[in-house]
């Protein structure tokens, strides 16, 4: 009698499939410590003639001979300009995700969740051209003009000459951009919380809002603030429309001090320097630099973020399972 | 836990203060109303002012022909930069989507365990990483090397965006075909990579097709990590080793130029571009998202 051929599972097409597989899997690692390396490595001269004092220091001169570079100022116009959008955009999101999850009537949840969707589809060099032509007038002389005549004196925050182009525009239009983010991810955090904790509530008499911040809030807390920090990632690295509308200044102009001056972010000013700068000078590598700690800001930023979001959606489906 | 005090204590807050209550319960809903309208209206201003400005230059001109000189009577039109799109898009996705298919199957057949929870992570990280970074990268690493702005740059910085997008919906889709229709094809003794390829992908293709289409249209929309790759040029495409155009790189610099002419050409090309967007990710979710649209799994992001 002839035995049958056991197919014992795994073949050579299934190893050599695998090892396929697992390089297309490992090239995104690659990839990203491929970056680290070439920043590093493109970036490498300036670190060695500027040391620290790239870190802190505030000038920026591309001339030859006098060549000067201190990131300091484009440092703090990023935090500046993505708090302000952070300011401005997380409480708006989370008052969508909690009216799109608890409030809202059934019919009204998809088409709006769907147009919050089509905010985020939309790209950023079109937000820029919308808010270089459109929006930046509609705040410069409804908001930024009255606020400007009233405190311009006295408030340092809301000094000079209110133009359009600066770090008050570039941070609500910043704002714009990363509410569909933190709105998306906060409405699905908060479906994700057992409806037993709600329920909880309301058999004490809790009405809606008291539900939302004694039930919801404290069980999505960590949640809420990983989706917050992936919106913060989001205006931290934003290119475009930041570059089209924060003004552009350089050197020690670009520290922010009033919300109605110009500055410029890390990206804005590798977005607007770059294609001047030579090859292989420290120009280029100053530029590279600020790439640089960019990168180092992006990814503490989105590890922090994807490290709070999965956890909270991963208990939760191990909540639901069990 | 909530304990009996706790308890005792909700219940003596409940008791009280009713209409006052039910008044700061009304006040909110009115202020998250509020808040679902602030963010509605940009939506609404942005596609209108895009349509308003825009339509009036659209024409078969506009996006067939170069530009021509600048600030002149004869604005000419955007082919290049529609023409420099397409053919990035399918570049990139020639790189992209081979190996992020891969690499979904990875994770889904093969990835459970530390090493695919490591690479699902950074897949995630690099999701929504700044993508002016990723632009630097292709610059040093292909214009640097080869000493020329070209096409290439920009297919393999775009190429890197598109991946965390590809293999996530390919992880995601593929996890979704049910367990049985496996064991069904180990039964019949095939191989693990056939049934990888005949059964499961084929089960799993509208997810596949949806995350590919998902991320063709967020990288049609980059434009930051194109300035240092394919630089933006004025003619058709004329090889491998020449600058490129591309559509949002030309409505940037459109934008920047003091010509009203310049700038309703900016808005017209604003227009072509979102409407591609808006086409492919509103097309998916009738065609394929409504029959799977749990969890995050296909979050729609936009080009930076």
């Amino acid at each position: 009698m002839e035995t049958v051929k056991l197919n014992r599972g795994s073949s050579i097409y299934d190893k050599v499939f695998k090892t396929v597989a697992a390089i297309a899997a490992t090239y995104i690692l690659v990839i990203i410590v491929l970056i680290v390396f070439q920043l590093v490595s493109g970036s490498y001269q300036i670190w060695a003639q500027e040391g620290i004092s790239f870190l802190t220091g505030s000038d920026w001169n591309a001339v030859e001979g006098r060549e000067s570079y201190g990131a300091a100022p484009y440092i703090a116009g990023t935090f500046v300009t993505a708090g302000l959008a952070m300011l401005v955009g997380i409480p708006i999101s989370i008052g969508i995700a909690m009216f799109l999850s608890e409030l809202a009537p059934a019919f009204l949840r998809s088409p709006l969740s769907f147009l919050i969707e089509i905010l985020a589809s939309v790209p950023s060099v079109i937000y820029g051209l919308w808010g270089m032509f459109v929006f930046r007038d509609y705040l410069r002389d409804w908001i930024e003009k009255p606020l400007s005549n009233a405190f311009g004196n006295n408030v340092f925050l809301f000094s000079g000459t209110p133009f359009g182009l600066d770090i008050f525009t570039a941070g609500m239009v910043l704002a714009i951009m990363i509410i569909p983010t933190i709105a998306s991810i906060s409405r699905e955090i908060i479906i994700a919380v057992p409806n037993a904790q709600r329920e909880a509530a309301y058999m004490l008499g809790a009405t809606k809002w008291e539900v939302f911040k004694m039930a919801v809030i404290p069980y999505s807390k960590s949640g809420l603030i990983g989706a917050s920090i992936l919106g913060l990632g989001r205006a931290v690295g934003e290119t475009m429309a930041v570059t089209m509308l924060i003004g552009n200044a350089t050197g020690p102009q670009a520290f922010p001090t009033s919300l109605f001056g110009p500055s410029q972010t890390m990206s804005s000013i590798i977005a607007n320097e770059f294609p001047e700068a030579s090859q292989g000078s420290l120009h280029m590598a100053a530029l590279i630099g600020v790439g640089l700690i960019l990168f180092a800001v992006a990814i503490c930023i989105n590890i922090a973020a994807q490290l709070l979001v999965s956890r909270v959606l991963r208990t939760h489906q191990g909540a639901v399972l069990a | 836990m909530i304990t009996i005090e706790q308890r005792a204590e909700f219940r003596k807050h409940f008791k009280n203060n009713i209409s006052n209550r039910i008044i700061a319960d009304k006040i909110i809903k009115g202020i998250v109303f509020g808040c679902v309208i602030l963010a509605v209206i940009p939506l609404g201003s942005i596609l209108l002012e895009v349509v308003r400005n825009g339509a009036p230059v659209l024409s078969i001109g506009f996006i067939t022909q170069p530009p021509g000189a600048v600030g002149s009577d004869h604005p000419g039109g955007i082919g290049p930069a529609i023409q420099g799109t397409l053919v990035l898009i399918g570049m990139s996705s020639m790189i992209g989507v081979p190996i992020g298919v891969l690499g979904g199957i990875f994770l889904s057949e093969y990835g459970n365990n530390k090493f695919g929870n490591t690479i699902r992570f950074f897949n995630d990280v690099l999701a929504e990483f700044p993508t002016i970074v990723i632009g630097l990268f292709s610059f040093a690493v292909i214009v640097l090397t080869l000493g020329y702005f070209s096409i290439l740059a920009g297919t393999f910085a775009l190429s890197i965006i598109m991946l965390p997008i590809i293999t996530r919906t390919t992880e995601e889709s593929l996890k979704l075909v049910p367990v049985t229709i496996r064991e069904a094809g180990y039964a019949l003794g095939i191989k693990r990579w056939t049934v990888i390829f005949r059964i499961l992908l084929t089960s799993a293709k509208s997810g596949l097709l949806t995350g590919i289409m998902l991320s063709i249209a967020r990288i049609a929309g980059e434009t930051a990590p194109l300035i240092f790759t394919i630089l933006g040029s004025s003619d058709f495409f004329a090889g491998f080793d020449q600058p490129v155009d591309a559509l949002p790189l030309r409505i940037w610099r459109l934008s920047l130029l003091p010509y009203d002419t310049a700038t309703a050409q900016g808005w017209g090309a604003a227009l072509v571009l979102i409407l591609t967007v808006l086409v492919l990710n509103i097309g998916l979710r009738y065609l394929f998202l409504r029959k799977h649209s749990k969890g995050r799994r296909f979050r729609i992001t936009s080009g930076a």
